[in-house]
């Protein structure tokens, strides 16, 4: 396959940067999207160039490093990680647009690499269970109906990859912090911090600039996980209930 | 706690879900009054009288009124006030925008913000139009029947009023929906439910109100 790619070029975060057209040839249709890229960056080297800077790091679709918008949709147009994206995915002579994550809370560090630490102080501010150190518990001592542990696994399938936040028109990050509430929240082992835990990851998500949800549904379209737009109505429910519950003591 | 509320986004959109919904149902009520003009001049400018006497002898004349219309001032400000700062907010979040672009969300989700400025536009015109009847050369106070047919016997009257309602059902049938989501009313067994009663209420709301000036238009009220 030969390609046009225009890709973002950025020296630094505080550089302008720009849209730059490359040609790659002798690209297979197995390769995947890294691949292609990585086959780009050789050809740089050789060239005496600045190789093209992205994230990446297991590229099997579990890590959650890897990112880019492709042609306008967050990891390209099949669902699933930019990894687990394979050129048979474009024709050839096709030209393809790679951006990076765009939202005020992701600035470009260099490239296509965004700094995505906003998503960590979130998970800081209560992404997680308070529980003894130790040996593992004995795995019968907290039982957890069926129902929930699906439920909670739906939403620990998120990868905190950002993909909801590129989409979404708003540079929201409602669909990633929700899947986070949601999936401690169900569980006995998340229940001492249910009302502290979404208030105050809703209010470090606000903190880090990150925009509303309008509900356009964007991002549970470009999650490569499925994380559903109902997870947001369920951290709304739970923001509101701990509201509740907070004001009364 | 009401300041943690206010300053949170998903606050201001609790706001907004509870004020639009309050405005919802006045519409309803709204538009089923206004359909009284099929019957006559004398079944709706009673109509219209007896809205100024409801609750007498508890309530004196016009308070029932008055009171409707606070409530419905202070959606409609705590609607476009948190309404204007969530986009604010929601710009700054996205300041920079894609290279290629693509389309968006479906036509109702993208027309929400101008579509509330145009709604809110006319209802200033609405209240000065037939309410106060500033704009409406005629005016004839407590004859609101003559004064419709005046409104939508007139080609800008026919069309702002039209073109409104178009944007409102719009309005509604995104809003409704997202109403439910922020108040975490929306599951996956109900959201069918939920999107069908939204469509059903935008349609019936755009129909029922469209119909007083086609209504004019086509001679039926004169």
């Amino acid at each position: 396959m030969k390609l046009t790619l225009r890709v973002w070029r950025q020296k630094n975060a505080d550089a302008d940067g720009a849209m730059s057209t490359y040609e790659v040839d002798g690209i297979s249709p197995d390769m995947s999207f890294l691949e292609m890229l990585d086959t780009l960056n050789e050809e740089l080297i050789l060239h005496g160039e600045d190789p093209v800077a992205f994230d990446h790091d297991c590229r099997e679709g579990i890590c959650g490093a890897c990112s880019l918008v492709i042609n306008g949709d967050a990891h390209g147009p099949e669902r699933t990680t930019t990894c687990q994206l394979h050129m048979r995915s474009f024709e050839d002579g096709d030209t393809i647009d790679i951006e990076p994550w765009r939202a005020s809370a992701f600035p470009v560090i260099k490239d296509l690499v965004v700094d995505r630490s906003a998503f960590d102080r979130i998970i800081q501010a209560g992404g997680y269970i308070t529980a003894p150190t130790g040996a593992a518990p004995e795995a019968h001592a907290t039982p957890v109906p069926k129902p929930d542990a699906d439920f909670a696994f739906e939403h620990a399938e998120c990868i905190g990859c950002g993909a909801c936040v590129a989409a979404c028109p708003n540079g929201a990050a409602m669909l990633f912090t929700s899947a986070k509430i949601n999936h401690l929240n169900v569980l006995p082992q998340g229940a001492p911090e249910r009302e502290t835990r979404v208030l105050d990851m809703v209010a470090q998500m606000d903190e880090e600039g990150f925009g509303g949800c309008t509900l356009t549904g964007e991002c549970a379209t470009a999650c490569p996980k499925g994380i559903p737009l109902m997870s947001i109505t369920g951290m709304n429910k739970e923001w509101l209930r701990a509201t509740r519950k907070v004001s009364k003591r | 706690m009401a300041r943690t509320v206010w300053d949170s986004t998903l606050g201001k959109k609790t706001v907004m879900a509870v004020s639009g919904l309050i405005m919802l149902l006045y519409l309803v009520v709204h538009m089923i009054g206004n359909l009284k003009i099929f019957f006559g001049a004398g079944e709706f400018d009673h109509y219209a009288h007896w809205l100024r006497t409801v609750g007498e002898p508890f309530m004196h004349y016009e308070w029932t009124l008055w009171l409707v219309r606070i409530v419905l001032v202070a959606a409609v400000v705590a609607h476009a006030v948190s309404a204007y700062q969530l986009s604010r907010r929601d710009i700054r979040a996205r300041p920079s925008k894609y290279v290629h672009k693509r389309p968006r969300a479906s036509y109702a989700t993208r027309t929400m913000r101008w579509g509330g400025v145009i709604l809110g536009l006319f209802i200033v015109w609405h209240i000065l139009d037939l309410t106060t009847g500033t704009v409406h050369p005629g005016f004839r106070p407590g004859h609101p029947y003559q004064n419709v047919v005046d409104t939508f016997s007139t080609w800008y009257g026919n069309v702002i009023y039209i073109v409104a309602m178009l944007a409102l059902g719009l309005h509604v049938r995104h809003g409704f929906w997202s109403a439910a989501q922020t108040l975490g009313a929306g599951s996956r067994t109900r959201d069918r439910a939920l999107k069908t009663v939204a469509d059903v209420l935008a349609l019936l709301l755009t129909a029922g109100f469209i119909a007083v000036p086609v209504g004019v238009m086509t001679g039926v009220v004169s």
